[in-house]
């Protein structure tokens, strides 16, 4: 039965004019109705060393406590630690994790400070890797830990960038979307702010390190997305003391010069870094983590697998070929090491073999040995056992034939006294 | 992925949120936190309409049914525009020999929402004298677009938005007979009901008064559940309890009797679609007269998303998990455990494919 599929190309698309009301524009609204009963996953790496004010930030930003202690200065070396927390506005459920760099910056030697970040945020992306690659797979139910943005907090130095922080951006910038802010911000002046900001900037654009940026191609949010750029990296100051400014109670650090209010825009960034993350871009950087750094990703570990997209007119389903073949090549190998480990074990065997026969010689040895002596022994005593049955013998006869002259005696001397006392008898009559 | 599909999580998953691979011991379970102020969480809704509104969103749509059962013309009630530009099959000239499937896609929008509608068409379909396995060529449509979404998705240099042609519904036209359902519907709908959403209706319903409706509506439903046919709603999907009493109703429901029109009446003074006959204007979308408007709100209003989603997350992975064990991918990890590790489960709730898979067996559902 012969089928014909008439199947318009691209071009032949028509736009329709609906003649009604039709009813589809309510489906945004039944695709956000989904996504708010299943909820909403976002993960927040904050890079930086000790006692720059990460958690501290992140206490701030989402308007809670988060359970932390601080850390101490002494790790051996740079440790991430995730934290997840459930959190609910209205009816969005936020399921929020936040990974922290612990010992960032505190060791002498700081080589290899950035090796344990971007370890991490390859696992993450290897995790969903294999979820997706598997076969029965449920990325529907999936836990996503990927990191959608990486915080790096900027020592208040007034300077410039560190070499730890240019070598450490430089690492992460293909693999997460960097926002950088600068911590701590009032320990900064004004004007010199104004200074760090571009000479940061300019080290960050004269160093290629690529930062996330703010999308710009819809309107809606293209406008306030380029203001906020300008301000690129933020200068944020974290507080969750309140203190009582006028007639409010405001989030702000008192110091005895004055206080600084963070959610005033004069004297920090802090609302800007809260409307950019959260309120404007939160959904654009969970995509861009999805579209472009795990794609990257995924790329570079299929290639280095060593599979590749072979051209369209080959077999279907080309990676099944590299599959099989890497399987063959991995089969052969463990075959080899299997053939190996036979060989070596078969030589301990023969080994083992050749010491214990030699044992059981020497026990065969010995126990002939033992056998001889004993059977020499049991002559001995046999002909001792024969010589004392002799003297025995001997013993026996002896005293026999002394019993036997003990009792002729007797009896003779019995008879001689019948006889005499027959002849006395005789004698008297 | 899907362009318009969501990838967030299950929200009450006890659940480690660090990768296996991490030296680190991670945190157990996620701790609930209060906020005392606030954030501006629920800001991520409106970026995620705003998002999908600019992608435009897909929806593939097949109708089967004998001809002459006004399946065009149920296309073209439905989405209130001339989908077929004329009928597909010539009506004056033969019968096709054999059964042809013919799509046609148009990009439709309303109110700043932009679809990529494709209708597909079977005309031919149970045509024939001899009839069997016509459900092939269909099955191996739709067997194909998964087959395409599936070598889209395993390049190693994806798109960013793989192109959506998977049938997210079919809709099956069973003639108004009255009686009960045919053998070839029974056979047709056994097996399209496990590759794809399916939504019989009954065609033509204004052949059928009332009661009569009633009556085939029942011994449909009694059909449908003798033979194990699982239509869409699903009951197997329902997620909690708002879910279930909805589609309940739904349920109750199925099949649809619907007419379909494209024709403007007049009728007391305003303009409705409808068929005029000698006896009285049959309005199309008055509940009073027949069901249409019950399918436009299924298909369209109300549960378009989820067709898409049950597309994807069951029809789509089951047949996934089907071609690949066929080609002898990723089993038997030896030396390949990178790949496929052994099953991590890190949601407490089974996926809906495993739990369609598994009552599937069971005849349940």
């Amino acid at each position: 039965m012969a089928v014909a599929v008439g199947r318009p190309n691209n071009e032949d698309l028509r736009n329709l004019s609906l003649s009604g009301h039709v009813g589809f524009d309510s489906l945004p609204d039944q695709l956000v109705n989904k996504s708010t009963s299943q909820g909403f996953c976002f993960n927040i790496l904050c890079v930086g060393e000790t006692g720059i004010g990460k958690s501290t930030l992140m206490d701030t930003l989402f308007n809670t406590k988060f359970e932390s202690d601080p850390a101490t200065h002494n790790e051996p070396g740079v440790r991430l630690k995730a934290r997840s927390y459930e959190l609910q506005e209205s009816n969005v459920r936020l399921k929020l994790t936040i990974v922290d760099t612990v010992g960032f910056g505190d060791q002498i030697n700081k080589d290899d400070s950035y090796k344990p970040i971007v370890e991490y945020i390859d696992a993450q992306f290897e995790a969903y890797l294999q979820e997706e690659l598997k076969i029965k797979r449920s990325l529907f139910n999936y836990h996503d830990t990927r990191i959608h943005a990486c915080l790096y907090f900027i020592a208040p130095t007034g300077h410039s960038l560190k070499s730890l922080d240019l070598v450490t951006m430089k690492k992460l910038d293909s693999k997460v979307n960097i926002i950088p802010i600068i911590a701590k911000a009032d320990t900064i002046a004004k004007n010199e702010l104004h200074k760090f900001k571009s000479k940061i900037m300019s080290e960050l654009v004269s160093n290629g390190v690529q930062i996330y940026q703010f999308p710009t191609d819809e309107e809606t949010v293209a406008e306030i997305n380029a203001t906020m750029s300008v301000h690129l990296p933020f200068a944020v100051v974290g507080s969750t003391e309140e203190v009582k400014i006028g007639n409010k109670m405001a989030k702000a650090r008192q110091y005895p010069w004055g206080v600084v209010q963070v959610e005033n825009e004069n004297h920090c960034d802090f609302v800007k870094l809260r409307e950019m993350l959260i309120r404007v871009n939160m959904e654009d950087l969970r995509e861009q983590t999805h579209t472009r750094h795990y794609e990257l990703y995924r790329r570079c570990k299929l290639e280095e697998m060593g599979f590749k997209d072979t051209d369209p007119d080959s077999k279907p389903f080309s990676l099944q070929e590299t599959y099989e073949a890497k399987r063959n090549e991995f089969l052969g190998e463990l075959q080899k090491k299997e053939e190996e480990m036979r060989q070596m074990f078969v030589m301990r065997v023969k080994e083992k073999e050749a010491e214990l026969k030699e044992a059981e010689k020497d026990l065969h040895e010995k126990f002939d040995l033992l056998k001889r002596t004993h059977q020499e022994e049991k002559k001995k005593v046999e002909d001792k056992k024969k010589e004392l049955e002799e003297e025995v013998n001997n013993f026996q006869k002896k005293k026999a034939a002394a019993q036997l002259l003990q009792s002729q005696a007797q009896q003779a001397g019995a008879q001689q006294t019948k006889k005499d006392k027959d002849k006395k008898n005789a004698s008297f009559t | 992925m899907a362009g318009t599909s969501k990838r967030p999580c299950s929200p009450c998953s006890p659940c480690s949120p660090c990768s296996p691979c991490s030296p680190q011991p991670s945190s157990p379970r996620p701790s609930s936190c209060e906020m005392f102020g606030y954030v501006g969480i629920e800001a991520v809704l409106d970026q995620l309409k705003i998002k999908a509104m600019k992608t435009g969103f897909e929806f593939n749509i097949m109708v089967v049914g004998r001809s002459g059962l006004g399946k065009s013309t149920m296309v073209n009630t439905l989405f209130k525009s001339k989908v077929w530009k004329s009928s597909p099959v010539n009506k004056l000239g033969p019968l096709p020999q054999t059964l042809q499937l013919q799509s046609v896609t148009h990009t439709i929008e309303e109110k700043g929402v932009k679809l990529k509608l494709t209708v597909t068409d079977t005309p031919g379909f149970g045509d024939q004298i001899n009839n069997d396995k016509c459900w092939d060529p269909i099955l191996n449509y739709i067997n194909d677009q998964y087959e395409r979404y599936l070598q889209e998705e395993v390049l190693i240099t994806r798109q960013h938005h793989i192109p959506d042609t998977r049938v997210h519904i079919c809709v099956y036209f069973v003639p108004p007979t009255g009686h009960c359902l045919r053998p070839l519907d029974i056979e047709f709908l056994k097996r399209l009901c496990r590759v794809v959403n399916v939504v019989p209706v009954i065609a033509r319903a204004d052949s059928l008064t009332l009661e009569e409706r009633e009556a085939f509506r029942w011994q449909i439903q009694e059909d449908l559940k003798n033979n194990g046919i699982f239509v869409y709603p699903q009951k197997c999907f329902d997620e909690d309890t708002n879910d279930k009493t909805l589609n309940d109703k739904i349920r109750e429901k199925i099949p649809f009797a619907v007419v379909g029109a494209d024709r403007e009446h007049m009728v007391n003074g305003k303009c409705v679609l409808g068929r005029k006959t000698k006896w009285g204007i049959i309005e199309v979308e008055n509940m009073a007269h027949c069901e249409f408007p019950l399918l436009r709100d299924l298909l369209i209003r109300s549960h378009m998303q989820d067709l898409k989603d049950i597309t994807h997350n069951v029809h789509y992975e089951n047949y996934r998990v089907h071609r690949l064990n066929e080609s002898h991918l990723l089993t038997k990890g030896a030396g390949w455990v990178t790949l496929s590790p052994p099953t991590r489960r890190t949601s407490a709730g089974t996926s809906r494919s495993q739990r369609w898979n598994r009552e599937d067996t069971e005849s349940g559902c």
